[in-house]
Protein backbone atom coordinates (compact mmCIF):
# COMPACT_ATOMS: atom_id res chain seq x y z
CA UNK A 1 0.00 0.00 0.00
CA UNK A 2 1.20 3.99 -0.93
CA UNK A 3 2.55 5.14 2.29
CA UNK A 4 -0.46 8.32 2.10
CA UNK A 5 -2.72 5.41 1.65
CA UNK A 6 -1.68 3.71 4.70
CA UNK A 7 -1.84 6.99 6.75
CA UNK A 8 -5.30 8.11 5.18
CA UNK A 9 -7.15 4.29 5.52
CA UNK A 10 -5.52 4.15 8.79
CA UNK A 11 -6.63 7.35 10.31
CA UNK A 12 -10.11 6.89 8.87
CA UNK A 13 -10.36 3.46 10.76
CA UNK A 14 -9.01 4.71 13.74
CA UNK A 15 -11.91 8.21 13.86
CA UNK A 16 -14.71 5.36 12.74
CA UNK A 17 -13.83 2.28 15.18
CA UNK A 18 -13.16 5.51 18.16
CA UNK A 19 -16.57 6.53 17.61
CA UNK A 20 -18.27 2.75 16.89
CA UNK A 21 -16.42 1.10 19.80
CA UNK A 22 -14.94 3.64 22.31
CA UNK A 23 -17.74 6.14 22.57
CA UNK A 24 -19.86 3.52 24.17
CA UNK A 25 -17.55 2.44 26.72
CA UNK A 26 -16.86 6.13 27.39
CA UNK A 27 -20.08 6.41 28.01
CA UNK A 28 -20.30 3.52 30.58
CA UNK A 29 -17.57 4.89 32.65
CA UNK A 30 -18.47 8.49 32.17
CA UNK A 31 -21.92 7.59 33.79
CA UNK A 32 -20.46 5.53 36.66
CA UNK A 33 -18.36 8.77 37.71
CA UNK A 34 -21.52 11.07 38.15
CA UNK A 35 -23.73 11.86 40.82
CA UNK A 36 -27.49 10.75 40.38
CA UNK A 37 -29.04 13.89 39.34
CA UNK A 38 -26.42 14.04 35.98
CA UNK A 39 -26.52 10.23 35.38
CA UNK A 40 -29.92 10.39 35.01
CA UNK A 41 -29.92 12.70 32.20
CA UNK A 42 -28.07 9.84 30.54
CA UNK A 43 -25.75 12.42 28.33
CA UNK A 44 -22.24 11.99 27.07
CA UNK A 45 -20.80 14.77 29.08
CA UNK A 46 -18.28 15.19 31.25
CA UNK A 47 -19.30 14.73 35.30
CA UNK A 48 -20.05 17.85 36.85
CA UNK A 49 -18.26 16.12 40.10
CA UNK A 50 -16.76 12.77 40.10
CA UNK A 51 -18.77 10.57 42.64
CA UNK A 52 -16.91 7.29 41.31
CA UNK A 53 -15.75 6.41 45.06
CA UNK A 54 -18.93 7.06 46.46
CA UNK A 55 -20.83 5.21 43.57
CA UNK A 56 -18.46 1.93 44.15
CA UNK A 57 -18.75 2.10 47.62
CA UNK A 58 -23.30 2.67 47.55
CA UNK A 59 -23.25 -0.26 44.87
CA UNK A 60 -21.56 -2.42 46.80
CA UNK A 61 -22.86 -2.16 49.80
CA UNK A 62 -26.52 -2.19 48.26
CA UNK A 63 -28.91 -5.25 49.39
CA UNK A 64 -26.67 -6.54 51.83
CA UNK A 65 -23.54 -6.88 49.74
CA UNK A 66 -25.30 -8.67 47.33
CA UNK A 67 -22.64 -7.49 44.50
CA UNK A 68 -19.85 -9.42 46.95
CA UNK A 69 -21.85 -12.79 46.95
CA UNK A 70 -22.28 -12.45 43.20
CA UNK A 71 -18.49 -11.96 42.35
CA UNK A 72 -18.23 -14.88 44.84
CA UNK A 73 -20.37 -16.97 43.47
CA UNK A 74 -19.04 -15.97 39.67
CA UNK A 75 -15.98 -17.14 40.96
CA UNK A 76 -16.27 -20.63 42.14
CA UNK A 77 -18.68 -21.59 38.95
CA UNK A 78 -15.94 -20.38 36.89
CA UNK A 79 -13.32 -21.89 38.39
CA UNK A 80 -14.52 -25.46 39.74
CA UNK A 81 -16.59 -25.66 35.82
CA UNK A 82 -13.79 -24.96 33.69
CA UNK A 83 -11.45 -26.94 35.99
CA UNK A 84 -13.77 -30.08 35.59
CA UNK A 85 -14.67 -29.17 31.82
CA UNK A 86 -10.60 -29.23 30.97
CA UNK A 87 -9.56 -32.18 32.87
CA UNK A 88 -12.68 -34.66 31.61
CA UNK A 89 -12.40 -33.09 27.80
CA UNK A 90 -8.85 -33.51 27.89
CA UNK A 91 -9.15 -37.29 29.20
CA UNK A 92 -11.85 -38.22 26.30
CA UNK A 93 -9.91 -35.98 23.72
CA UNK A 94 -6.89 -38.05 24.86
CA UNK A 95 -8.91 -41.57 24.16
CA UNK A 96 -10.70 -40.18 20.85
CA UNK A 97 -7.36 -39.42 19.05
CA UNK A 98 -5.16 -42.38 19.72
CA UNK A 99 -7.34 -45.15 19.72
CA UNK A 100 -10.08 -45.59 16.94
CA UNK A 101 -12.58 -47.91 18.04
CA UNK A 102 -15.91 -48.60 17.61
CA UNK A 103 -16.62 -45.61 19.74
CA UNK A 104 -15.09 -42.87 17.66
CA UNK A 105 -17.78 -42.37 15.55
CA UNK A 106 -20.13 -42.13 18.47
CA UNK A 107 -18.28 -39.85 20.54
CA UNK A 108 -17.34 -37.44 17.34
CA UNK A 109 -21.29 -37.15 16.76
CA UNK A 110 -21.78 -36.54 20.36
CA UNK A 111 -18.72 -33.76 20.59
CA UNK A 112 -20.80 -32.20 17.43
CA UNK A 113 -24.06 -32.80 18.91
CA UNK A 114 -23.13 -30.55 21.75
CA UNK A 115 -21.85 -27.75 19.69
CA UNK A 116 -24.81 -27.47 17.63
CA UNK A 117 -27.94 -28.53 19.96
CA UNK A 118 -29.57 -25.68 22.11
CA UNK A 119 -30.23 -27.35 25.75
CA UNK A 120 -33.55 -28.36 26.42
CA UNK A 121 -34.06 -26.31 29.77
CA UNK A 122 -37.03 -27.46 31.51
CA UNK A 123 -36.22 -31.48 31.02
CA UNK A 124 -32.96 -30.75 32.43
CA UNK A 125 -34.26 -28.93 35.34
CA UNK A 126 -36.28 -31.73 35.88
CA UNK A 127 -33.19 -34.11 35.91
CA UNK A 128 -31.31 -31.52 38.54
CA UNK A 129 -34.32 -31.98 40.21
CA UNK A 130 -34.38 -35.97 40.27
CA UNK A 131 -30.67 -35.58 41.39
CA UNK A 132 -31.38 -32.99 44.13
CA UNK A 133 -28.90 -30.38 42.61
CA UNK A 134 -31.52 -28.23 41.55
CA UNK A 135 -30.99 -24.15 42.68
CA UNK A 136 -27.64 -25.65 43.89
CA UNK A 137 -23.99 -24.42 42.91
CA UNK A 138 -23.25 -28.10 42.55
CA UNK A 139 -25.90 -28.77 39.76
CA UNK A 140 -25.35 -25.35 37.30
CA UNK A 141 -21.50 -26.41 37.62
CA UNK A 142 -21.89 -29.51 36.07
CA UNK A 143 -24.86 -27.71 33.68
CA UNK A 144 -21.76 -25.60 32.65
CA UNK A 145 -18.97 -28.87 32.43
CA UNK A 146 -21.96 -30.39 30.29
CA UNK A 147 -22.46 -27.68 28.02
CA UNK A 148 -18.54 -26.53 27.59
CA UNK A 149 -17.21 -30.34 27.26
CA UNK A 150 -17.64 -30.43 23.10
CA UNK A 151 -15.26 -27.25 22.68
CA UNK A 152 -12.68 -28.26 25.09
CA UNK A 153 -12.31 -31.78 23.29
CA UNK A 154 -12.42 -30.38 19.80
CA UNK A 155 -9.82 -28.19 20.66
CA UNK A 156 -7.74 -31.30 23.03
CA UNK A 157 -8.00 -33.16 20.13
CA UNK A 158 -6.76 -31.10 17.50
CA UNK A 159 -3.91 -30.16 19.71
CA UNK A 160 -2.96 -33.77 20.08
CA UNK A 161 -2.52 -34.54 16.92
CA UNK A 162 0.49 -32.81 16.89
CA UNK A 163 1.77 -34.37 20.11
CA UNK A 164 3.82 -37.62 19.09
CA UNK A 165 2.50 -41.27 19.96
CA UNK A 166 6.13 -42.34 20.65
CA UNK A 167 6.68 -40.28 24.21
CA UNK A 168 3.01 -42.38 25.73
CA UNK A 169 4.87 -45.86 23.90
CA UNK A 170 8.41 -44.57 25.87
CA UNK A 171 6.64 -43.80 29.04
CA UNK A 172 4.63 -47.64 28.95
CA UNK A 173 7.91 -48.72 28.03
CA UNK A 174 9.17 -46.96 31.32
CA UNK A 175 6.13 -49.11 32.67
CA UNK A 176 3.62 -46.15 33.63
CA UNK A 177 -0.34 -46.87 33.58
CA UNK A 178 -2.48 -45.08 31.69
CA UNK A 179 -3.65 -42.86 34.54
CA UNK A 180 0.93 -41.81 34.81
CA UNK A 181 0.58 -41.39 30.69
CA UNK A 182 -2.36 -39.11 30.57
CA UNK A 183 -1.54 -37.25 34.00
CA UNK A 184 2.33 -37.22 33.86
CA UNK A 185 3.41 -37.46 30.51
CA UNK A 186 0.31 -35.93 27.52
CA UNK A 187 -1.33 -33.65 30.14
CA UNK A 188 1.64 -31.69 30.97
CA UNK A 189 2.70 -31.64 27.11
CA UNK A 190 -0.80 -30.01 26.40
CA UNK A 191 -0.07 -27.36 28.91
CA UNK A 192 -0.19 -24.74 26.13
CA UNK A 193 -3.66 -25.52 24.69
CA UNK A 194 -5.27 -25.99 28.38
CA UNK A 195 -4.75 -22.80 29.03
CA UNK A 196 -6.42 -21.25 25.88
CA UNK A 197 -9.33 -23.82 26.80
CA UNK A 198 -9.16 -22.28 30.09
CA UNK A 199 -9.23 -19.04 29.31
CA UNK A 200 -12.00 -18.65 26.78
CA UNK A 201 -14.14 -21.44 28.94
CA UNK A 202 -13.68 -19.00 31.87
CA UNK A 203 -15.00 -15.57 29.42
CA UNK A 204 -18.15 -18.12 28.65
CA UNK A 205 -19.03 -19.06 31.95
CA UNK A 206 -18.11 -15.75 33.69
CA UNK A 207 -20.24 -13.86 31.62
CA UNK A 208 -22.70 -16.80 31.21
CA UNK A 209 -26.81 -15.29 32.05
CA UNK A 210 -28.94 -17.63 30.48
CA UNK A 211 -28.03 -20.97 32.23
CA UNK A 212 -27.74 -19.53 36.01
CA UNK A 213 -31.08 -17.50 35.00
CA UNK A 214 -32.75 -21.11 34.88
CA UNK A 215 -30.93 -23.52 37.17
CA UNK A 216 -29.89 -21.38 39.83
CA UNK A 217 -32.62 -19.19 40.68
CA UNK A 218 -32.99 -16.96 44.14
CA UNK A 219 -31.29 -13.70 45.23
CA UNK A 220 -29.02 -15.34 47.54
CA UNK A 221 -27.60 -17.50 44.25
CA UNK A 222 -26.85 -14.35 41.95
CA UNK A 223 -24.25 -14.08 39.64
CA UNK A 224 -22.38 -11.15 38.60
CA UNK A 225 -24.26 -11.29 35.44
CA UNK A 226 -28.14 -11.43 36.99
CA UNK A 227 -26.75 -8.68 39.60
CA UNK A 228 -27.25 -6.41 36.72
CA UNK A 229 -30.62 -7.85 35.82
CA UNK A 230 -31.94 -7.49 39.02
CA UNK A 231 -30.35 -4.29 40.06
CA UNK A 232 -31.89 -2.31 36.50
CA UNK A 233 -35.51 -2.21 38.05
CA UNK A 234 -34.19 -2.11 41.57
CA UNK A 235 -31.86 0.78 41.13
CA UNK A 236 -34.78 2.12 38.78
CA UNK A 237 -33.28 5.89 37.58
CA UNK A 238 -29.84 5.11 39.98
CA UNK A 239 -28.38 5.12 36.21
CA UNK A 240 -24.60 5.84 37.90
CA UNK A 241 -25.15 2.94 40.11
CA UNK A 242 -26.18 0.54 37.40
CA UNK A 243 -23.08 1.74 35.23
CA UNK A 244 -21.05 1.36 38.00
CA UNK A 245 -22.01 -2.14 38.69
CA UNK A 246 -21.69 -2.72 34.68
CA UNK A 247 -17.88 -1.32 35.48
CA UNK A 248 -17.04 -3.41 37.63
CA UNK A 249 -18.44 -6.40 35.90
CA UNK A 250 -16.52 -5.58 32.97
CA UNK A 251 -12.73 -5.64 34.72
CA UNK A 252 -12.39 -9.50 35.13
CA UNK A 253 -12.88 -9.73 31.25
CA UNK A 254 -10.49 -6.81 30.74
CA UNK A 255 -7.80 -7.93 32.60
CA UNK A 256 -8.27 -11.47 30.85
CA UNK A 257 -8.07 -9.42 27.14
CA UNK A 258 -4.86 -7.14 28.15
CA UNK A 259 -2.64 -10.75 29.56
CA UNK A 260 -3.87 -13.01 27.26
CA UNK A 261 -5.45 -11.27 24.47
CA UNK A 262 -3.30 -14.01 22.10
CA UNK A 263 -4.36 -16.93 23.66
CA UNK A 264 -7.84 -15.88 23.79
CA UNK A 265 -8.05 -15.07 19.49
CA UNK A 266 -6.10 -18.23 19.25
CA UNK A 267 -8.64 -20.66 20.98
CA UNK A 268 -11.50 -18.82 19.92
CA UNK A 269 -10.40 -18.40 16.17
CA UNK A 270 -8.99 -21.90 15.90
CA UNK A 271 -10.15 -24.48 13.12
CA UNK A 272 -10.54 -21.21 10.86
CA UNK A 273 -7.38 -21.93 9.26
CA UNK A 274 -7.66 -25.83 8.41
CA UNK A 275 -9.55 -26.07 4.90
CA UNK B 1 -3.44 -62.42 14.39
CA UNK B 2 0.35 -62.80 14.93
CA UNK B 3 1.33 -62.20 18.46
CA UNK B 4 2.95 -58.98 17.96
CA UNK B 5 -0.50 -57.59 16.87
CA UNK B 6 -2.02 -59.26 19.59
CA UNK B 7 0.45 -58.04 22.24
CA UNK B 8 -0.09 -54.28 20.60
CA UNK B 9 -3.88 -54.83 20.76
CA UNK B 10 -3.70 -55.46 24.38
CA UNK B 11 -1.16 -52.53 25.33
CA UNK B 12 -3.22 -50.14 23.04
CA UNK B 13 -6.31 -50.69 25.63
CA UNK B 14 -4.48 -50.85 28.05
CA UNK B 15 -3.08 -47.17 27.76
CA UNK B 16 -5.57 -45.81 26.19
CA UNK B 17 -8.40 -47.21 28.24
CA UNK B 18 -12.55 -46.76 27.05
CA UNK B 19 -13.42 -45.49 30.80
CA UNK B 20 -11.44 -42.35 30.17
CA UNK B 21 -14.32 -41.90 28.70
CA UNK B 22 -16.89 -42.27 31.70
CA UNK B 23 -16.51 -39.19 34.01
CA UNK B 24 -17.14 -36.90 30.40
CA UNK B 25 -20.12 -39.09 29.23
CA UNK B 26 -21.88 -39.58 32.77
CA UNK B 27 -21.86 -35.19 32.82
CA UNK B 28 -22.90 -35.01 29.34
CA UNK B 29 -25.17 -37.88 29.28
CA UNK B 30 -27.14 -36.71 32.42
CA UNK B 31 -27.57 -33.23 31.69
CA UNK B 32 -27.32 -33.03 28.32
CA UNK B 33 -28.11 -35.57 26.27
CA UNK B 34 -31.02 -37.59 28.18
CA UNK B 35 -32.94 -33.83 28.77
CA UNK B 36 -32.42 -33.80 24.79
CA UNK B 37 -33.73 -36.98 23.90
CA UNK B 38 -36.42 -36.25 27.02
CA UNK B 39 -37.57 -33.10 25.27
CA UNK B 40 -39.40 -35.05 22.65
CA UNK B 41 -41.98 -36.93 24.82
CA UNK B 42 -42.23 -34.01 27.15
CA UNK B 43 -43.43 -31.52 24.26
CA UNK B 44 -46.30 -33.78 23.38
CA UNK B 45 -47.49 -33.33 27.17
CA UNK B 46 -49.35 -31.13 29.63
CA UNK B 47 -46.44 -30.86 31.86
CA UNK B 48 -46.77 -29.66 35.25
CA UNK B 49 -43.30 -31.38 36.47
CA UNK B 50 -45.21 -33.31 39.30
CA UNK B 51 -47.75 -35.27 36.53
CA UNK B 52 -47.72 -34.81 32.50
CA UNK B 53 -50.58 -35.85 30.34
CA UNK B 54 -50.13 -36.95 27.15
CA UNK B 55 -51.72 -34.43 24.30
CA UNK B 56 -50.51 -35.54 21.28
CA UNK B 57 -49.38 -32.66 18.76
CA UNK B 58 -51.06 -30.02 20.85
CA UNK B 59 -48.46 -28.15 22.13
CA UNK B 60 -47.19 -27.69 18.30
CA UNK B 61 -50.62 -27.01 17.13
CA UNK B 62 -50.28 -24.29 19.65
CA UNK B 63 -46.94 -23.11 18.44
CA UNK B 64 -47.73 -22.89 14.78
CA UNK B 65 -51.27 -20.92 15.37
CA UNK B 66 -50.44 -18.35 17.98
CA UNK B 67 -49.70 -15.44 15.88
CA UNK B 68 -47.52 -13.97 19.01
CA UNK B 69 -45.60 -17.29 18.64
CA UNK B 70 -45.70 -17.61 14.96
CA UNK B 71 -43.95 -14.25 15.37
CA UNK B 72 -41.22 -15.55 17.59
CA UNK B 73 -40.49 -18.32 14.65
CA UNK B 74 -40.11 -15.95 11.97
CA UNK B 75 -38.42 -13.26 14.06
CA UNK B 76 -35.56 -16.01 14.78
CA UNK B 77 -34.91 -16.82 11.18
CA UNK B 78 -34.70 -12.87 10.41
CA UNK B 79 -32.47 -12.30 13.63
CA UNK B 80 -30.16 -15.30 12.55
CA UNK B 81 -29.94 -14.54 8.62
CA UNK B 82 -29.09 -10.44 9.17
CA UNK B 83 -26.69 -10.83 12.06
CA UNK B 84 -24.43 -13.92 10.00
CA UNK B 85 -25.05 -11.87 7.35
CA UNK B 86 -23.69 -8.83 8.42
CA UNK B 87 -21.38 -10.86 10.57
CA UNK B 88 -19.41 -11.69 7.32
CA UNK B 89 -20.08 -8.89 4.98
CA UNK B 90 -18.56 -6.25 7.64
CA UNK B 91 -16.03 -9.02 9.44
CA UNK B 92 -14.26 -9.65 5.53
CA UNK B 93 -13.51 -5.65 4.36
CA UNK B 94 -12.74 -5.40 8.30
CA UNK B 95 -9.99 -8.35 8.09
CA UNK B 96 -8.41 -7.77 4.83
CA UNK B 97 -7.99 -3.84 5.93
CA UNK B 98 -5.96 -5.16 9.34
CA UNK B 99 -3.89 -7.84 7.12
CA UNK B 100 -2.81 -4.87 5.58
CA UNK B 101 0.01 -2.36 6.78
CA UNK B 102 -2.56 0.20 7.53
CA UNK B 103 -1.30 2.71 10.54
CA UNK B 104 -2.49 2.00 13.74
CA UNK B 105 -3.33 -2.12 13.27
CA UNK B 106 -2.95 -3.69 16.55
CA UNK B 107 -5.08 -0.89 18.04
CA UNK B 108 -7.86 -1.41 15.68
CA UNK B 109 -7.84 -5.27 16.00
CA UNK B 110 -8.21 -4.77 20.17
CA UNK B 111 -10.70 -2.62 20.11
CA UNK B 112 -12.90 -4.72 17.53
CA UNK B 113 -12.35 -7.48 19.77
CA UNK B 114 -12.67 -6.26 22.99
CA UNK B 115 -16.82 -6.09 23.03
CA UNK B 116 -16.67 -9.99 22.02
CA UNK B 117 -14.99 -10.93 25.69
CA UNK B 118 -17.66 -8.43 27.70
CA UNK B 119 -21.11 -9.06 29.37
CA UNK B 120 -23.83 -9.45 26.56
CA UNK B 121 -26.40 -7.92 29.21
CA UNK B 122 -23.83 -4.94 30.04
CA UNK B 123 -23.84 -4.25 26.42
CA UNK B 124 -27.79 -4.65 25.90
CA UNK B 125 -28.25 -2.48 28.96
CA UNK B 126 -25.60 0.51 27.47
CA UNK B 127 -27.25 0.20 23.85
CA UNK B 128 -30.93 0.08 25.31
CA UNK B 129 -29.78 3.43 26.98
CA UNK B 130 -27.80 4.58 24.08
CA UNK B 131 -30.57 3.97 21.77
CA UNK B 132 -33.33 5.96 23.49
CA UNK B 133 -35.58 7.66 20.75
CA UNK B 134 -35.94 11.31 22.03
CA UNK B 135 -32.51 11.66 23.74
CA UNK B 136 -30.18 9.09 23.25
CA UNK B 137 -26.88 9.27 22.28
CA UNK B 138 -27.42 7.61 18.78
CA UNK B 139 -30.43 9.69 17.63
CA UNK B 140 -28.51 13.04 18.83
CA UNK B 141 -25.28 12.09 16.98
CA UNK B 142 -27.34 11.45 13.57
CA UNK B 143 -29.04 14.41 14.02
CA UNK B 144 -26.25 16.04 14.30
CA UNK B 145 -25.47 15.03 10.63
CA UNK B 146 -28.73 15.94 9.45
CA UNK B 147 -30.47 12.58 9.57
CA UNK B 148 -33.30 11.83 11.61
CA UNK B 149 -32.84 8.05 13.44
CA UNK B 150 -35.44 6.18 13.52
CA UNK B 151 -37.46 5.03 17.58
CA UNK B 152 -34.93 1.93 17.42
CA UNK B 153 -36.23 -0.36 20.60
CA UNK B 154 -39.85 1.06 20.36
CA UNK B 155 -40.56 1.27 17.05
CA UNK B 156 -41.78 -2.67 16.11
CA UNK B 157 -40.47 -2.47 12.84
CA UNK B 158 -37.32 -1.64 13.78
CA UNK B 159 -37.03 -3.47 17.40
CA UNK B 160 -35.66 -6.44 16.59
CA UNK B 161 -33.05 -4.99 13.75
CA UNK B 162 -31.88 -2.96 16.39
CA UNK B 163 -31.11 -5.76 18.70
CA UNK B 164 -29.51 -7.44 15.53
CA UNK B 165 -27.36 -4.45 15.61
CA UNK B 166 -26.08 -4.55 18.62
CA UNK B 167 -25.16 -8.25 18.21
CA UNK B 168 -23.12 -7.54 15.52
CA UNK B 169 -21.17 -4.81 17.23
CA UNK B 170 -20.58 -7.32 19.46
CA UNK B 171 -19.63 -10.28 17.51
CA UNK B 172 -17.72 -8.54 14.64
CA UNK B 173 -14.79 -8.60 16.49
CA UNK B 174 -15.33 -12.55 16.25
CA UNK B 175 -15.89 -12.94 12.78
CA UNK B 176 -12.88 -10.40 11.57
CA UNK B 177 -10.17 -12.70 13.62
CA UNK B 178 -11.67 -15.84 12.25
CA UNK B 179 -10.98 -14.05 9.02
CA UNK B 180 -7.57 -12.75 9.72
CA UNK B 181 -6.47 -16.50 11.01
CA UNK B 182 -7.80 -17.16 7.23
CA UNK B 183 -6.68 -14.62 5.02
CA UNK B 184 -2.56 -15.26 7.04
CA UNK B 185 -2.58 -18.75 6.31
CA UNK B 186 -3.02 -18.24 2.39
CA UNK B 187 0.28 -18.53 1.16
CA UNK B 188 1.92 -15.03 -0.21
CA UNK B 189 2.85 -16.86 -3.49
CA UNK B 190 -0.51 -17.03 -4.72
CA UNK B 191 -1.11 -13.28 -4.27
CA UNK B 192 2.58 -12.82 -6.15
CA UNK B 193 1.54 -15.48 -8.99
CA UNK B 194 -1.54 -13.00 -9.67
CA UNK B 195 0.22 -9.94 -9.46
CA UNK B 196 2.55 -11.37 -12.28
CA UNK B 197 -0.50 -12.39 -13.95
CA UNK B 198 -1.36 -8.67 -14.35
CA UNK B 199 -4.29 -9.14 -11.57
CA UNK B 200 -4.91 -5.13 -9.85
CA UNK B 201 -6.15 -5.64 -5.73
CA UNK B 202 -9.54 -5.72 -6.49
CA UNK B 203 -8.65 -9.13 -8.76
CA UNK B 204 -6.39 -10.37 -6.23
CA UNK B 205 -9.34 -9.93 -3.64
CA UNK B 206 -12.22 -11.48 -5.84
CA UNK B 207 -10.09 -14.23 -7.19
CA UNK B 208 -7.80 -15.38 -5.01
CA UNK B 209 -8.43 -14.25 -1.26
CA UNK B 210 -12.03 -15.00 -1.68
CA UNK B 211 -11.99 -18.08 -2.91
CA UNK B 212 -8.87 -19.12 -0.42
CA UNK B 213 -10.62 -18.11 2.84
CA UNK B 214 -13.87 -19.83 2.47
CA UNK B 215 -13.18 -22.23 5.38
CA UNK B 216 -13.52 -19.05 7.27
CA UNK B 217 -16.22 -17.69 5.83
CA UNK B 218 -17.69 -21.61 6.27
CA UNK B 219 -16.78 -21.34 10.02
CA UNK B 220 -18.18 -17.44 10.87
CA UNK B 221 -21.33 -18.46 8.64
CA UNK B 222 -22.17 -21.59 10.92
CA UNK B 223 -20.87 -20.17 14.42
CA UNK B 224 -23.39 -16.88 13.98
CA UNK B 225 -26.16 -18.67 12.67
CA UNK B 226 -25.96 -21.78 15.88
CA UNK B 227 -25.30 -18.36 17.61
CA UNK B 228 -28.36 -16.17 16.62
CA UNK B 229 -30.86 -18.98 16.18
CA UNK B 230 -30.14 -19.77 19.99
CA UNK B 231 -29.77 -15.70 20.86
CA UNK B 232 -31.72 -15.11 23.80
CA UNK B 233 -29.56 -12.88 26.81
CA UNK B 234 -29.50 -9.68 24.30
CA UNK B 235 -32.57 -9.93 23.06
CA UNK B 236 -34.25 -10.57 26.44
CA UNK B 237 -32.32 -7.48 27.95
CA UNK B 238 -32.78 -5.17 25.09
CA UNK B 239 -36.86 -5.54 24.85
CA UNK B 240 -37.89 -8.53 26.30
CA UNK B 241 -39.52 -9.61 23.18
CA UNK B 242 -41.41 -6.42 23.17
CA UNK B 243 -43.11 -3.90 21.89
CA UNK B 244 -45.63 -6.32 21.97
CA UNK B 245 -44.31 -9.75 21.34
CA UNK B 246 -42.80 -8.02 17.84
CA UNK B 247 -39.17 -8.63 18.81
CA UNK B 248 -39.81 -11.96 20.20
CA UNK B 249 -37.33 -15.37 19.31
CA UNK B 250 -37.98 -19.00 20.33
CA UNK B 251 -35.82 -19.11 22.62
CA UNK B 252 -37.79 -15.76 24.69
CA UNK B 253 -40.68 -17.95 24.15
CA UNK B 254 -39.17 -20.60 25.93
CA UNK B 255 -38.63 -18.51 28.45
CA UNK B 256 -41.87 -16.63 28.77
CA UNK B 257 -43.98 -19.57 28.63
CA UNK B 258 -41.93 -21.76 31.60
CA UNK B 259 -42.25 -18.95 33.22
CA UNK B 260 -46.35 -18.98 32.74
CA UNK B 261 -45.58 -22.67 34.20
CA UNK B 262 -46.43 -23.92 30.59
CA UNK B 263 -43.69 -26.33 30.31
CA UNK B 264 -45.10 -28.72 27.99
CA UNK B 265 -45.21 -25.71 25.51
CA UNK B 266 -41.56 -24.68 26.56
CA UNK B 267 -40.26 -27.70 25.68
CA UNK B 268 -42.26 -27.51 22.55
CA UNK B 269 -40.44 -24.78 21.94
CA UNK B 270 -37.38 -26.13 22.58
CA UNK B 271 -37.93 -29.15 19.90
CA UNK B 272 -38.48 -26.64 17.49
CA UNK B 273 -35.29 -24.75 18.07
CA UNK B 274 -33.46 -28.13 17.96
CA UNK B 275 -35.04 -29.14 15.11
CA UNK B 276 -34.47 -25.27 13.39
CA UNK B 277 -30.81 -25.44 14.03
CA UNK B 278 -30.31 -29.00 13.28
CA UNK B 279 -32.12 -28.62 9.85
CA UNK B 280 -30.34 -25.37 8.84
CA UNK B 281 -26.54 -25.97 10.59
CA UNK B 282 -26.03 -29.71 9.65
CA UNK B 283 -26.44 -29.47 5.47
CA UNK B 284 -24.88 -26.40 5.70
CA UNK B 285 -22.20 -27.37 7.68
CA UNK B 286 -21.63 -30.57 4.72
CA UNK B 287 -22.09 -28.68 1.53
CA UNK B 288 -19.71 -26.00 2.47
CA UNK B 289 -17.15 -27.94 3.68
CA UNK B 290 -16.64 -31.20 5.46
CA UNK B 291 -13.62 -30.29 7.18
CA UNK B 292 -15.18 -27.51 8.56
CA UNK B 293 -17.22 -29.46 10.55
CA UNK B 294 -14.39 -29.48 13.37
CA UNK B 295 -14.57 -25.90 13.55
Amino acid sequence: MRPRGRHVLGGTAILVSAVVFLVPFAFVVLTAFKDRAQAAELDFSWPHQFRFARNLVEVVTARDYTLVIAFANSAILTVASVAVMVVLAAMTAFVLQRRPSRWTRLVDFLVLSGLIIPPAVVPTIRVLQGLGLFRTMTGLILVEVAFGLSFCVLLFRNFLATVPRELDDSAVIDGAGPLRVFFLVVFPLMRSVAVTAVLVQSVVVYNDFTNPLYFLPGDRNVTVQLTLYNFQSQYGTQYNLLFTNILLITVPPLLAFLVANRRIVAGMTAGAVKG
Amino acid sequence: MSGVAIARRHRAGSVYPHWFYLPAAVVYGTLFLAPTVASFYFSLTRWTLFDHEFIGLENFAVLFREPALVKGMTNTAVYAVVTSGLKVVLGLPLAVLLTSDVVGRAYLRSVVFFPVLVSTIGVGITFTVLMRPGDGLINDGLAAIGIKGPAWLTDPSYALLSVALVDVWKGVGLATLIYIAGIVSIPREYFEAATVDGAGRFAAFWHVLLPLCRPATVTVVILSLIGGLRSFDLIWTMTRGGPGFTSDVIASVIYKQYQAGFYGLSTAGNVVLFLVVTVVVLPLSLLLGRKQVEL
